[in-house]
Parts: C-alpha cells; sequence; structure tokens
C-alpha cells in the first residue's frame, strides 16, 4: 500500500492559491523529497497531509487514512518535526521525551531516543541550556517518539552549520534504513539529492519535476556542457562552433554530442596555436535542473 | 490490541506536568503565592488589626479577600499567559499533531490551575490564621468551598478567553493586568470603599470577582450567623463562565501567527 496518495490537492488563501492541483504518490519506506523554494506551497502541503489544514480541494489518503477525519488514530502513527523547536523551555530533555511519549499508544524509550540522536550527555540538561542545534536534535527525537510508521521533517536543517546538518542526514539515514517513511521539505538541492529516494520539484503551487535524483539529472540532461575561456585575440565569431552564452570571456555550449563538438574545437585550436584555458565538459547537476525548473528563484 | 492511555490517566499526567512547569517558573509563583501575602502583611501593618465594635478584624476582611485575588491570579491570569505563550512557541501547534486530544491538554492545564488555586488559597488562609487571628467558622466551610469551586471554573474559562483572543504571549499578560487590577479595587478586594459612586459600584456588581469575593468571605465570617449560600451569585458568575467558554471554543487558536514560510505561500 502507498503511504501517501494525493489527488488534485488545492488549497486557496483569498486569491492566492498556495498549493494548486499537487498529485502524489509515496511509497511505504521511501524518503520523499519536496524540494522547492521558499513559498512554493511545500508547507502548505504537508501541513494538510498532517491534518493541520482542510484543503480546498483534492483528495489525500495517509496509510488508508484521511488525515483531517481521523484524529487520533491517525496521530498516533505519524511522527512530526516541525520546522521551529517547539517545546517547554523548563523541562529536561528526558522529562520533555516522557511527555510526549506518554499520550502515545507505541512510545519508544527515552534513552534509547537520547542515544540515537546524541544528547546523552544533556538527558538531564533543562531545555533552555541546549544549543541550537542540539535543541533541533531533541525535535528530531520528539519525532520519533511515539515510533511511528511515518515521519514529517519540515525543513530539518535550515539554519545549521555544515557539521550540524551532517549528524542531522546520518540521523534520518538510520531512520530511514529502519524502513520508516519519511516526508522531507527542504530547499537545499544537496539535502534532497543525499536523503531521498524520490524527489518532487515544487514551485508556485505546482509539482512541476519528479523522479529518483538520477532520473531528474538525467531528465533534461541528455546535453552535455562544455565550458572554456575565449583565448587572447579571438572573437566569438571565429570559433567554429555556436555558443550557447559567453559571460566575460567564459564560453558556454550546450550540446548533443560532446565527443564530435569537441574535435571540432580541439582541432581548431591546435591549428591556431591557442589555448582553450579552463576547457571542461560536465553534466548539468540537479542544482541546475532545479534553477531551470524553479526560475532561479529562491528567496 | 492497540494499548491506549485511559482519558484519567492522560489528564493526570497533564496536571503533574503542568504543576511541575509552575513551580519552575518563579515569577508565576511569586505573583500568584507570595504577592498576595505580601499585601496582606502591607494591609494589616497599614491598618491595624483591631476589630470594630461588632464587626470583624481587618484581617478577617482581608484574608478570603486576598485568597480569591490568589485564585484568580491562578487561574485567569496564569492560564492566559501561559497559553498564550505556549501557543507563540508552537507547543500548542506540537500537542495538535500528537494524538492527545485538545480537551484533555487544556483540562490538564485548568486542573492544574485549579490546584495551585487551592493551595493559594490554604496557604492565604493558614497565614491568616496563625498570625493575625483569622477565625475560619467550619460551619460556613462547605459554602466556602463551593464559591470556590464556581470562581475558579469561571475565571479559568475567562482566562482562556483572554488566551484566545490575545494576539500574542507579549499582550496577554497586559491584558489580565489592565482588567485585573483595576476590577479588584471596584470589587472591595483591597479596602471597602465607603458610599461609593453608583457608578463604581454598578461596574463592580457587573464583573464576576466581587460576587466571588462575597460567596467565598460571607460564609468565612464569624459575625454573620445564620448564613445561607449566595445562590444569585454563585449562578450569576457560573453565567459568565458559560459565556466565556463559548465564546472562547469559537475564537482559541492553536496555532501561532503564520511563519515566514507560510506568508510567503499565502501571498506570493
Amino acid at each position: 500500500m502507498p503511504a501517501i496518495t494525493v489527488r488534485g490537492l488545492v488549497k486557496t488563501y483569498g486569491d492566492t492559491r498556495a498549493v494548486d492541483g499537487i498529485d502524489l504518490d509515496v511509497e511505504s519506506g521511501q524518503v520523499f523529497a519536496l524540494l522547492g523554494p521558499n513559498g512554493a506551497g511545500k508547507t502548505t502541503t504537508v501541513e494538510i497531509l498532517e491534518g493541520h489544514r482542510q484543503p480546498t480541494a483534492g483528495e489525500v489518503s495517509v496509510m488508508g487514512m484521511n488525515p483531517q477525519a481521523e484524529g487520533a488514530r491517525y496521530r498516533e502513527r505519524i511522527g512530526i518535526v516541525l520546522q521551529e523547536t517547539a517545546v517547554e523551555r523548563e523541562l529536561t530533555v528526558t522529562e520533555t521525551l516522557d511527555f510526549y511519549g506518554g499520550v502515545y499508544p507505541h512510545r519508544r524509550p527515552s534513552g534509547e531516543l537520547i542515544d540515537l540522536v546524541g544528547l546523552k550527555d544533556k538527558a538531564n540538561a533543562r531545555i533552555k541550556s541546549l544549543s541550537g542545534g542540539q535543541q533541533r536534535r531533541l525535535e528530531l527525537a520528539l519525532g520519533l517518539v511515539g515510533d511511528p510508521d511515518l515521519l514529517f521533517l519540515d525543513e530539518p536543517t535550515t539554519g545549521f552549520d555544515p557539521s550540524a546538518r551532517r549528524q542531522a542526514w546520518s540521523i534520518v539515514e538510520n531512520l530511514a534504513s529502519l524502513g520508516k517513511t519519511i516526508l522531507l521539505t527542504t530547499h537545499y538541492m544537496d539535502e534532497a539529492q543525499f536523503l531521498a529516494d524520490e524527489i518532487a520539484i515544487i514551485a508556485q503551487g505546482e509539482i512541476v519535476a519528479q523522479g529518483t535524483p538520477r532520473q531528474l539529472v538525467n531528465r533534461s540532461a541528455a546535453r552535455a556542457r562544455i565550458r572554456f575561456t575565449l583565448p587572447e585575440g579571438v572573437v566569438v565569431g571565429e570559433l567554429p562552433v555556436t555558443p550557447s552564452n559567453v559571460y566575460d570571456r567564459m564560453v558556454e555550449m550546450e550540446v548533443e554530442a560532446p565527443t564530435s563538438s569537441l574535435h571540432q574545437l580541439t582541432s581548431w585550436a591546435m591549428e591556431r596555436s591557442v589555448e582553450l584555458d579552463q576547457l571542461s565538459v560536465d553534466r548539468p547537476s540537479l542544482e541546475d535542473v532545479y534553477l531551470e525548473l524553479t526560475g532561479g528563484r529562491d528567496d | 490490541m492497540i494499548d491506549r492511555p485511559g482519558s484519567f490517566s492522560l489528564i493526570w499526567q497533564q496536571i503533574r506536568y503542568q504543576n511541575k512547569l509552575f513551580w519552575r517558573t518563579p515569577i508565576a509563583a511569586f505573583f500568584t503565592l507570595v504577592f498576595p501575602l505580601m499585601i496582606l502583611v502591607l494591609f494589616t501593618a497599614i491598618f491595624g488589626n483591631e476589630a470594630e465594635p461588632g464587626g470583624i478584624t481587618p484581617a478577617q476582611f482581608f484574608a478570603p479577600n486576598l485568597a480569591v485575588f490568589s485564585a484568580v491570579s491562578a487561574t485567569y491570569t496564569n492560564l492566559a499567559i501561559g497559553t498564550a505563550i505556549s501557543r507563540d512557541n508552537g507547543i500548542l501547534k506540537r500537542v495538535r499533531g500528537t494524538p492527545l486530544p485538545p480537551w484533555i491538554y487544556l483540562a490538564g492545564r485548568i486542573g492544574s490551575a485549579t490546584y495551585i488555586a487551592a493551595v493559594s488559597v490554604v496557604v492565604m488562609m493558614a497565614v491568616g490564621a496563625l498570625a493575625y487571628g483569622v477565625e475560619i467558622p467550619w460551619g460556613g466551610f462547605p459554602a466556602a468551598v463551593l464559591a470556590f469551586v464556581v470562581g475558579v471554573a469561571c475565571f479559568s474559562a475567562l482566562g482562556m478567553l483572554v488566551a484566545a483572543l490575545a494576539p500574542n504571549g507579549d499582550s496577554a499578560p497586559a491584558i489580565t493586568n489592565a482588567t485585573l487590577l483595576p476590577l479588584a479595587f471596584v470589587s472591595d478586594i483591597f479596602f471597602r470603599v465607603e458610599n461609593p459612586p453608583r457608578w463604581l459600584e454598578l461596574i463592580g456588581d457587573i464583573f464576576p470577582l466581587k460576587h466571588f469575593a462575597i460567596a467565598f468571605r460571607d460564609p468565612l465570617n464569624p459575625v454573620l450567623e445564620g448564613f445561607q449560600v449566595h445562590w444569585g451569585r454563585l449562578g450569576y458568575m457560573a453565567l459568565w463562565g458559560v459565556a466565556a467558554v463559548v465564546l472562547a471554543t469559537r475564537f482559541f487558536r492553536w496555532e501561532p501567527r503564520a511563519s515566514k514560510e507560510e506568508r510567503a505561500e499565502r501571498q506570493k
């Protein structure tokens, strides 16, 4: 059974269509990333799936249930990691996990969760004494306290320094290896690429592309890209090939068949005895695909 | 078979958790428990503690009044501020994402506030009795307990109404202070105003605080013989409570104001 099925999901706020006809299929055990710039509709979509909001139109089924209608029976099977850590600052880490664990029918022991997120030294520390990164790790532990089948991770590493992000990623990888279904929202390409089995790119409330990280890269990447610096004393018109872009003196060409284009180019350079500085051939990265699809908006 | 925690044990858990939070928030504990005691000490120092002929001592008047004031701080003020701050911090939203039924969470907060109110009333009356010779006529005890129950329920509901209407956790203390303190003055909590202007008396009569104080104070007054329960005042407080519950239910929000992300999605 798919973990999440969404058909024709729409959410409007006044005249604004925050979510504009989204379809999703997330398989059980998958790490699925909703990737998109701020304001794309990721959070609204996830909050509908969590049961926090009513959709304007469309059908949503999560583990065979309607999140808006099922109440406690639904919520005991999901875990939510909020964008901003929300806990009582005067409680200790263990007290917080005990407290939230107490409301679930299947709870994971607090000690086990504390080990999992690496907060052993802070088990009896008040939350107000934790660093930002430690609070986020507690937030992750709270998402797991009810031993959920499905975990929502909303922008889990926004505001992290690089090493804290690596740590958080390895925790998420651990969870994935336990067979949990994970729905992740992020506006970091590298995060989606590193963690997700499947990515849906969302822009202006619509899904503009979907697939595995590799499929997404291949999608627009039937084309390779050759780049080099225009040699001194050469004008663009003299080149044997037509560039797609020139900025400063960096020439960029997108080509279908890199071998023959490269041959033409290098033969010409040898005849003229000029050097093609910084010559490179590469395939577009996920980032290029993302920028192309989302129009480079990320404010 | 899924072993779900029962409602009773969940409420009990919630009350214990909220109590723990209360004792770890020194400012709330100070204003609820210590501040009214300071007023008792100050007033008896200023006004003395001599009984008027045929009347009662000032402490016999102040102690039950300040007990009511503490109980109202513990419920109305603390519930309004605490709940609004928890909403700002996203805690209410988190609770909504768990299987805990929302009514149990709120019942836990109110249960804890009621417990703190009871503690503060007992402390106030005990200090009054031990230090200032306040008499507690046991015959009036059931009527005072009844007034406490109705009053605390009414002011808990009003506290939740303020929490529902306050835009954020910073404005909640302003609202509770701006309402409770002036009201305490026109409700004869701190001193009895002799021959007040009619409109002042009317304001005191409209709001429930004065009725709470009288319904709690009179049964504990050794001079009033053959005392009857103030059913009318209790009923009037209950009306206020019911109205507050209806409005609080209508306006209560579990989410903080929209995050930056949500605002972006709503307005692109």
